[in-house]
């Protein structure tokens, strides 16, 4: 859906990275700390080359890996600098602990997560079983369908950091966007830069310590504080608690954002959170996320000219997980088929699957949902396969006894 | 402890401690803790430098003081120290 266009933008030809690494250039970054790593290294060779040419104002930091690269992030962050990294598999599960810590000392460190497949075997092509597995971690996740989105998430992904005071991870697929050229508009720098802004830091009061005196939160040698030192049985709890609230409280933040930038890009992504297509008079409906939903779009089309009643949503943001919306959104679908592009070993269904159910489970209008698990370690998922799960869908009518998952495209 | 526990609401936010570090007793449970004969000491600052818990403080005549609130008993201090002045003693 088009707004209204403010400001000329500047068509490029780029791939998934580059666009990433265009939203950094443009978006007054401070730090990028990082690793290369398959299919990301893009990412941080175009950003390391803007600041060898002088193009930009900003320290990178090489380290030695990725539980470095986030480290490093983090500590840019605590000490006030807008910070950004990029990781994907092994890396991100090198990241795990830092992960955690980043999140729980609402730091807003930005980072693009170009999904690829776990080891082992060893598989450098997309699948979704690296950030699911970070899903818990207490980052907000967007998921990106194509290298245009990259961009304008990535751009967004700070200013929902910052006010939400949380680290966001922005996801592309692996050599699906990160790889694939395509037109990007661009904005004007200046235009970026003024939507960003510099980065605000919050000031708090640390009564016990500073008395009533509003300190920044950040490492000032002035104020000096320790940021997640120890809380055992007397705090601990109430820390996680108060960053759930935190996740929650990110919700109108994400919308917000989403509607400010789309007055200056006139690209509007509505609603926020996930994007029905076709769904209004549809009796079955794939949910997914990422690039895949394009491809599930174009056979909504077919199958609809064949007058079939199928519709998609595409969930962009799954942390925080939009429970409300996708239980309204599915309530007056009879029949949905989820995909997951990754596994959780042992259980149900996949991750989507899961927290889909679950969400239903209070709706009055239950729907059947089945699981799709596709595409792991990059395999492909052709028109014909999505067109085999609507069928599928359109034929099953009885919510099964337990949950089944079905594999597309996996040989027996 | 002495003040009162706050809830979720009230807690400064970014896992920032509530209280500062030294409120916490952490000292409690240790076996040993170290003893200094400040015949022997020669005030060379070694036991302060290494001590991993920052332990020593430079009270008295110039020769280290342990803050046994918060000494595990680790003996690294009395390992390092170089004129054997630190005795390792059980509690
Ligand atoms: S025993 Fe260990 S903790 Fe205690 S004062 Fe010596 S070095 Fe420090
Ligand atoms: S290390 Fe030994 S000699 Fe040196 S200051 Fe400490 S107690 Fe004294």
């Amino acid at each position: 859906m088009v707004v209204q266009k403010l400001v000329s933008q500047t068509m490029m030809a780029l791939n998934g990275d580059e666009a990433v690494a265009w939203a950094v250039k443009q978006s007054n970054v401070d730090v990028v700390a990082a690793y290369p790593i398959t299919p990301q290294t893009i990412i941080v060779e175009r950003i390391s080359e803007f600041v060898h040419n002088g193009e930009v104002d900003m320290e990178f930091i090489r380290v030695e890996s990725e539980h470095s690269a986030l480290s490093a992030s983090w500590g840019a962050a605590l000490a006030g600098a807008r910070a950004f990294t990029a990781t994907a598999a092994n890396g991100l599960a090198l990241m795990w602990e830092i992960l955690y810590i980043t999140a729980s000392t609402r730091t807003p460190v930005v980072m693009a997560v170009v999904n690829r497949a776990l080891s082992a075997p060893i598989n450098i092509h997309n699948d979704h079983s690296d950030s699911m597995g970070a899903r818990d971690s207490g980052w907000i996740q967007i998921y990106s369908e194509d290298a245009q989105e990259a961009y304008d998430n990535t751009i967004m992904a700070f200013r929902i950091a910052e006010e939400a005071m949380l680290p966001v991870m922005v996801t592309l697929d692996g050599f699906t966007i990160s790889h694939t050229l395509q037109n990007v508009s661009v904005l004007p720098d200046e235009v970026v830069s003024n939507f960003v802004g510099i980065r605000k830091i919050p000031r708090i009061k640390l009564p016990h310590i500073y008395g009533e005196k509003e300190i920044p939160l950040m490492l000032n040698p002035k104020y000096p504080i320790s940021f997640g030192p120890l809380d055992l049985f007397d705090y601990y709890f109430e820390h996680k608690v108060q960053q759930n609230e935190a996740m929650k409280a990110s919700i109108p933040i994400i919308e917000k954002v989403h509607r400010e930038f789309a007055e200056i890009s006139g690209r509007s992504y509505e609603p926020v959170h996930m994007i029905p297509y076709k769904t209004e008079d549809a009796d079955v409906v794939l949910l997914g996320l990422s690039s895949t939903m394009s491809v599930v779009r174009k056979v909504v089309d077919e199958l609809r000219s064949e007058g079939k009643k199928v519709g998609a949503i595409r969930l962009r943001v799954f942390r925080p997980f939009p429970a409300d919306m996708i239980r309204k959104e599915l309530s007056k679908i009879s029949t949905v088929g989820i995909l997951d592009r990754s596994l959780s070993f042992g259980a149900e269904g996949g991750p989507v699957f899961m927290e889909v159910r679950s969400a239903l489970y209070s709706s009055s209008s239950k729907p059947t949902v089945y699981d799709y698990v596709y595409g792991l370690g990059g395999r492909d998922l052709p028109p014909k396969l999505i067109k085999k799960a609507f069928n599928e869908l359109l034929e099953a009518r009885e919510e099964p006894e337990k949950p089944v998952i079905k594999y597309l495209g996996v040989r027996e | 402890m002495s003040t009162p526990m706050v809830g979720w609401k009230d807690l400064p936010m970014a896992a920032v401690p509530f209280l500062s570090a030294r409120e916490y007793p952490t000292g409690e449970w240790a076996v040993f803790q170290p003893k200094i004969d400040e015949s022997k000491c020669v005030k060379c600052g070694l036991c302060w430098m290494y001590c991993p818990d920052s332990v020593y403080r430079w009270d008295g005549e110039g020769v280290p003081v342990p803050d046994l609130d918060h000494c595990k008993g680790c003996g690294i201090c009395a390992t390092e120290c170089p004129t054997k002045a630190i005795e390792m003693v059980r509690i």
